[in-house]
């Protein structure tokens, strides 16, 4: 309906983004009521949204003509600036920002430099940048999600963690239980995307390959490579996550620490 | 000759938090006392006068900010924590028990330092307090008197030196609360445990304590024997 108003692509592209804007705002304003604190930070959280991805849309017509080793510095930037969102969903845990980067250095930073030695993916940044973008962007949801949730079961369990300290137990046991429910919380919505790969939903790479033209069975097979990807990357930063975050929550002298928020 | 060391030792104790709004706040001033082999101390005083700050001090679940505490003649400081904690044993106003089976629970301490216990062993501290055959349910499925007792015997599996009891039957009823009580006050007298315990009633203090800690505001109001100091 929009292309009979709008007649260039840039016009038309900014009047698709009014429309998705202008509902999610909506239904965000409904959801407020409900008491969804996420509410109140949509319609902020979408202009934001837009002018990074027009900026980087700018910026990548500039750069993908570049040599591969431009990549690099690039998806450094992408997983510093992931860095910073994630340690706003966990203010209260000290040192979110180190964490979140060291865990996703190893689990998106590895699993790309992984790929891109095998030749899995094109070292060149025409690949490098959107296949990596996406892992990085789904390590960071990962990340997010794992740290979240197990912030959460530790204050909503202080009494059963400090009884296991009590009865003699290390940090890293007391809290195990919750670990382990954060990194199947976790990769659960990563899990369920190479599962209903196909059935329930046709992903975008595989859409925009075979719309430019490759075979669909590449384009599966690629599809299925980048789902495997996310999903072992963000097993990685969660393991790696495992390890580290416990310290933080608790003193040297193995005390569990206030963490308010 | 030289005094032998005292199980448990308190000497100016005081703990401080930095409240966000209010600034620095005392919690804890100057606490002392001194523990024999098989004593209990009663820990009494009005709701916020800081008993349960003491306890989680002697569990080591916060750190004091001076003075110093003994166990054995021994800084606190001198000894890993989860071994300290294994040493005293403590038992919460509420039992957050693990979910899973009373067995998974009782073995859950010695397993911590890869100890396994038997089934006659998880046996015979459920028939201790008082629950045998209880082993398999599901924590889910106790009632609060049970829970408690589990949690109790949770505790003693460690065989710890001291035990501390932070009103352990605050959260029940009247039936299972004299019921509780009386069990704890004959394992303590049957084992000569050691023992710290916070406690509103003060026909049971008289019963059971050798010594008794009356506080007020974070300070010792009164330290002695229970005649001494419940009838001052
Ligand atoms: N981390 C903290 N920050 C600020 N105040 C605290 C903190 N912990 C305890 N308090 C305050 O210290 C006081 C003593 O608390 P405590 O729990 O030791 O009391 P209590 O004697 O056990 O009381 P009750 O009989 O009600 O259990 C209370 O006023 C409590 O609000
Ligand atoms: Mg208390």
């Amino acid at each position: 309906m929009l292309k009979f108003l709008f007649h260039t692509q840039v016009s038309l592209g900014l009047a698709q983004a009014a429309v998705v804007a202008l509902v999610t705002i909506i239904v965000a304003q409904l959801a407020a009521r409900r008491g969804a604190l996420i509410g109140r930070e949509v319609p902020f959280a979408l202009l934001r949204g837009l002018l990074q991805i027009l900026a980087v849309g700018a910026l990548l017509a500039l750069l993908l003509r570049g040599p591969w080793w431009t990549s690099i510095p690039m998806l450094a930037a992408m997983i510093l600036a992931a860095g910073t969102i994630i340690r706003q969903r966990v203010p209260e845990l000290p040192g979110a920002y180190s964490i979140s980067l060291l865990c996703m250095c190893a689990g998106a930073g590895g699993v790309i430099a992984f790929m891109a030695i095998l030749g899995i993916v094109e070292p060149k940044v025409t690949m490098l940048i959107p296949v990596g973008s996406m892992v990085i962007a789904n390590n960071m949801n990962i990340q997010a999600l794992f740290l979240n949730r197990f912030l959460g079961e530790v204050r909503a369990h202080r009494g059963e963690i400090e009884s296991a300290l009590a009865l003699g137990a290390k940090p890293g046991s007391a809290v195990a239980p919750y670990l382990r429910a954060s990194f199947d919380a976790s990769l659960i919505p990563a899990a369920n995307n190479v599962r209903s790969l196909g059935i329930v939903w046709i992903p975008g790479i595989m859409a925009g390959m075979v719309l430019s033209g490759s075979s669909p069975v590449y384009a599966a097979l690629y599809q299925f490579v980048v789902l495997g990807m996310i999903f072992t990357a963000g097993a990685i930063s969660c393991i790696v996550a495992t390890q580290l975050v416990p310290r933080r929550i608790f003193t040297p002298h193995q005390q569990l620490r206030a963490l308010t928020r | 000759m030289p005094q032998p060391p005292a199980v448990l030792e308190a000497i100016a104790l005081s703990r401080t938090v930095e409240d966000v709004r209010e600034g620095p706040k005392s919690l804890l001033r100057n606490i002392d006392f001194r523990l024999e082999q098989g004593q209990v101390l009663a820990v009494i005083g009005p709701s916020g006068a800081g008993k349960s700050t003491l306890l989680r001090l002697l569990n080591r679940l916060d750190e004091p900010t001076s003075g110093q505490l003994l166990l054995q003649g021994k800084d606190f400081r001198e000894i890993e924590p989860a071994q300290l904690r294994r040493r005293i044993g403590m038992v919460m106003q509420r039992a957050y028990l693990f979910p899973g089976t009373v067995a998974f629970n009782i073995r859950y301490g010695p397993a911590q330092h890869g100890v396994s216990l038997e089934h006659d062993q998880v046996e015979a501290l459920l028939e201790h307090v008082g629950m045998s055959g209880y082993a398999e349910r599901d924590t889910a499925t106790l009632s609060g008197g049970e829970a408690q007792r589990i949690s109790i015997a949770r505790a003693l599996a460690n065989h710890p030196e001291v035990l501390l009891l932070d009103e352990p039957t605050s959260a029940l009823d009247d039936t299972s609360k004299a019921g509780v009580e009386r069990l704890l006050a004959m394992i303590v007298r049957e084992r000569e445990t050691t023992c710290v315990w916070v406690t509103h009633e003060l026909a049971q203090t008289r019963r059971v304590a050798d010594l008794v800690l009356s506080m007020r505001d974070g300070h010792a109001v009164a330290l002695g024997p229970p005649a001494q100091v419940l009838d001052a």
